[in-house]
């Protein structure tokens, strides 16, 4: 099993001739059983395909030939257009919206999560790489190429939540080299306002017999990390979680803006220190490198035995 | 080493005058390593050779054998066999 | 990006928002004039984008134009936490009988705008919510319905006021709210918001921060403070470095190389992407390493972005080595790197094999990239070898093993004065 997508998922891809659309469209196409993306949609270009993809002009026209509700779409827009994007998917019956567009401004972003809530949806990003389930599908660039997502992701009974597209295969590779595979690899994005938090993610893999623990990439910024936390005590939660927490130099750099644009201290609660010290508390252990994170999860699998 | 170069574009004399050839290419190509002179003879832009992300589209779009890329750094040559002029 | 003051209050009135007579002066003369037209006390407030500007001595009062550009003239000469004022605002001193607290923040978990409101202004809200809880009020609203000014009264009169004083702030906050959103702020702060003698309300002194994002939208508005596109903002002014770091990233569209920060050290970094950024930083300095600069590279950049980026990092004084290190890449290509990064020490009249101490990057492309890493004699690692080991195999070359331990005191001083601009 997995969480968020399976081998029947459909999606389409919004804005889909674009340069990295392109690519990606492949990609996903190449993957594991070969994802069933039903349609594209870039304004004005109805009637054209990518890799075989039929392109429409509007997302109702994606939903008409598919003959039936489309489960999920992959929003790769500027940013000054992913707001009407997402609107427009929400809007057509679309459940799960993955935004991989940066540099949207959050009052966009709190709109779109807004309405989504509304429409009972869920939104994963802005600003990220998507979600993978090994062997089996990927919605989204995360992983790249289907040769190169193979050699970093296996299926297997770790859940993987990243704040860091790109470190989330970095992760994800380190457990495969292990030998320990990963049951659905996500990857939230790095904005200061996004979709879908570790603690928001959690009720889905709590609930996927597959998954025994859980990975996480952290980093300073935000209050996500406490969400997690109060989560992980509120509800004793089964999983067992490691985290990694990257940008320790930033506790001593108040103000300035590193990596993702969430990711700056701007109050004592969201330095790397403090963060770790409330996960600790929850009994969520932080792994000081990467290459470390394997032997923690199996001694925490172990243990549990 | 002392040089940085890593690619080489080699274009058979046989349709280096092919106009037509020119324009097709200086469209393919996705980091402008083709360019067209004033009289649409074909010009390739040295400053560009080494942005060539091997992906054959300009191969594809001449006649076989006519359009090579040699990688510098492996002696190898795209599309792979093909023997290069003057060694 | 945040603003100044004086802007601040531009905003805030242009909103609607009743805000004192004032001027922005650049000299003393200004400030006395404008204090003539305001006609009558005055204060004299330090421009700069630091906090603790009345312990350091950047708020004067004056009763006089006389003494009001006498004020001026010291206060645009004080350096106030690292920064020299922008020039000085001259502020009616108003007779206020009380102060409150009105702001609008963006609550990241909840993914919604909250309004604050207080009836205790004029200190900072953290101390007030912590010491005097129960006059905090607070409220989120929606980003998609309008604002209704109902909301605003609500939660005014959940502190138990009410008469006129509701009724007058009750469209300020509203506003404040309102304009909170179109104008893509991530804090709208009016603290104090004083009542004054006659009953009226006005913003007392305002506190604004926009979103870096939004800025594109935002020209007008930014245009009509007269914000130019190259001020950052930022918790320190960018250096020549960092500039020439913002160039390189504007050479073309193809990807990212650039983000760059300064720091002091004698390895130079080439890294990405953001995630691997980070955590390539961090691991180099837990090896004891040095680190010359922060940056990030990513998006799949052209030759010519890498090879400007490294050059900028050989370049810098003090660099002794670089590192080229990334996490697993899926969309930059590896052999596109290693070219970029190459031609940079050879152009340089380097050798690439003694300049970089070691390249990892593995992902897309790796094959050919290899290829081209051996064809120089670099030394390189793929996925088998971990960020923190790739990070302390390039300290132990440029610190022949003794590394670890050496903390960078450098950075630390870097950092420290930094830190201390901070001081909101």
């Amino acid at each position: 099993m997995s969480i968020l997508i399976d081998a029947d998922t459909t999606f389409i891809v919004q804005g889909i001739t674009g340069r990295e659309a392109v690519n990606l469209v492949k990609e996903c196409l190449d993957y594991g059983a070969g994802a069933k993306i039903v349609g594209g949609v870039t304004p004005g270009r109805k009637g054209r395909d990518v890799h075989g993809v039929p392109v429409f002009d509007t997302v109702a026209q994606c939903v008409e030939h598919h003959r039936g509700p489309i489960d999920g779409s992959v929003v790769t827009v500027p940013p000054a257009f992913t707001k009407d994007a997402v609107f427009e998917a929400l809007q057509n019956g679309i459940k799960l919206v993955v935004i991989v567009t940066e540099r949207i401004p959050r009052g966009d972003v709190a709109q779109m999560v807004e309405l989504a809530a509304e429409r009972e949806a869920r939104i994963i990003g802005p600003n990220c790489l998507g979600v993978i389930v090994p062997d089996v599908i990927k919605m989204g660039g995360i992983g790249g190429p289907a040769r190169d997502a193979a050699k970093s992701y296996t299926p297997g009974t770790v859940g993987v939540i990243s704040r860091s597209g790109g470190m989330t295969t970095e992760m994800s590779s380190t457990l495969t080299a292990a030998g320990l595979g990963q049951s659905t690899a996500v990857s939230i994005g790095g904005d200061a306002i996004i979709g879908s938090s570790y603690a928001e993610l959690m009720p889905l893999f709590e609930a996927d017999p597959q998954t025994e623990a859980i990975v996480i990439y952290t980093e300073p910024g935000g209050r996500m990390e406490a969400e997690l936390a109060r989560y992980v005590t509120e509800n004793d939660s089964r999983l067992p979680i490691v985290a990694f927490m990257a940008g320790r130099f930033m506790d001593e750099m108040p103000g300035m803006s590193f990596g993702h644009a969430g990711t700056i201290v701007e109050g004592k609660e969201d330095t790397a220190t403090e963060k770790i010290a409330r996960l600790a508390q929850a009994g969520i252990v932080v792994a000081e490198e990467i290459s470390v994170i394997p032997d923690i999860v199996k001694d925490k699998l172990g243990a549990r035995v | 080493m002392t040089d940085a170069l890593f690619i080489d574009v080699e274009v058979d004399a046989s349709v280096a005058q092919d106009r037509e050839l020119a324009a097709k290419l200086t469209e393919v190509c996705p980091v402008d390593i083709f360019a067209q002179s004033d009289d649409g003879a074909l010009e390739i832009v040295q400053e560009n050779l080494d942005e060539c992300v091997l992906c054959e589209l300009c191969i594809n779009a001449a006649p076989p054998g006519t359009v090579k890329v040699i990688k510098l750094y492996s002696g190898e040559t795209l599309p792979a066999g093909a023997a290069v002029a003057g060694g | 990006m945040r603003f100044f003051e004086y802007e601040s209050r531009a905003i805030v009135a242009k909103a609607g928002i009743p805000i004192t007579k004032q001027g922005f002066a650049k000299t003393p003369e200004e400030a006395r004039r404008i204090a003539e037209q305001i006609g009558g006390p005055v204060v004299i407030k330090s421009q700069v984008l630091s906090g603790g500007r009345m312990k350091a001595g950047g708020v004067k009062f004056a009763d006089t134009p006389d003494e009001a550009a006498g004020h001026a003239e010291r206060i645009l000469e004080l350096e106030i936490g690292g920064h020299m004022p922008r020039g000085v605002l001259v502020d009616d001193r108003a007779d206020v009988k009380h102060e409150y607290y009105a702001g609008v923040v963006w609550d990241g978990i909840r993914k919604l705008p909250v309004i604050l409101f207080s009836d205790m202004g004029g200190i900072d809200i953290e101390e007030v919510a912590e010491n005097h809880p129960d006059h905090v009020a607070r409220a989120h609203f929606s980003t998609l319905r309008p604002f209704s000014d109902w909301q605003a009264k609500q939660l005014i009169s959940s502190l138990g006021v009410t008469g006129s004083a509701l009724n007058r702030l009750t469209p300020i906050l509203a506003r404040l709210a309102r304009l909170f959103l179109s104008y893509d702020m991530t804090l709208a702060e009016i603290n104090p918001l004083g009542e004054l003698t006659d009953g009226a309300f006005v913003a007392l002194d305002a506190h604004m921060d926009m979103e870096n994002e939004a800025r594109p939208r935002q020209k007008e508005l930014l245009h009509e403070l007269g914000v130019g596109d190259e001020e950052t903002r930022q918790a320190r002014e960018p250096t020549p470095f960092e500039l020439a770091g913002e160039q390189v990233d504007a050479m073309d569209h193809r990807g990212v190389a650039g983000n760059v920060t300064e720091f002091d050290g004698n390895l130079g970094l080439v890294i990405g992407a953001g995630g691997g950024s980070l955590t390539l930083f961090d691991a180099v300095r837990a090896q004891g390493g040095k680190p010359a600069n922060y940056c990030e590279i990513g998006g799949n950049p052209s030759v010519r972005k890498a090879c400007g980026l490294a050059k900028l990092v050989l370049q810098k004084p003090g660099v002794e080595r670089i590192a080229v290190m990334m996490s697993i890449v899926s969309n930059t290509r590896v052999d596109i790197v290693a070219r970029g990064v190459i031609k940079a020490c050879v152009e340089l009249g380097h050798d690439p094999a003694e300049k970089i101490a070691i390249f990892r990057i593995p992902g897309a492309w790796e094959e050919e990239g290899f290829k081209i890493l051996e064809r120089y004699g670099i030394e390189y690692a793929d996925r088998s070898v971990s960020l923190h080991e790739a990070a302390r195999r390039a300290v132990e070359k440029i610190q022949g093993g003794n590394g670890a331990g050496a903390e960078g005191d450098q950075f630390r001083q870097t950092t420290a004065e930094i830190g201390s601009e901070t001081d909101v």
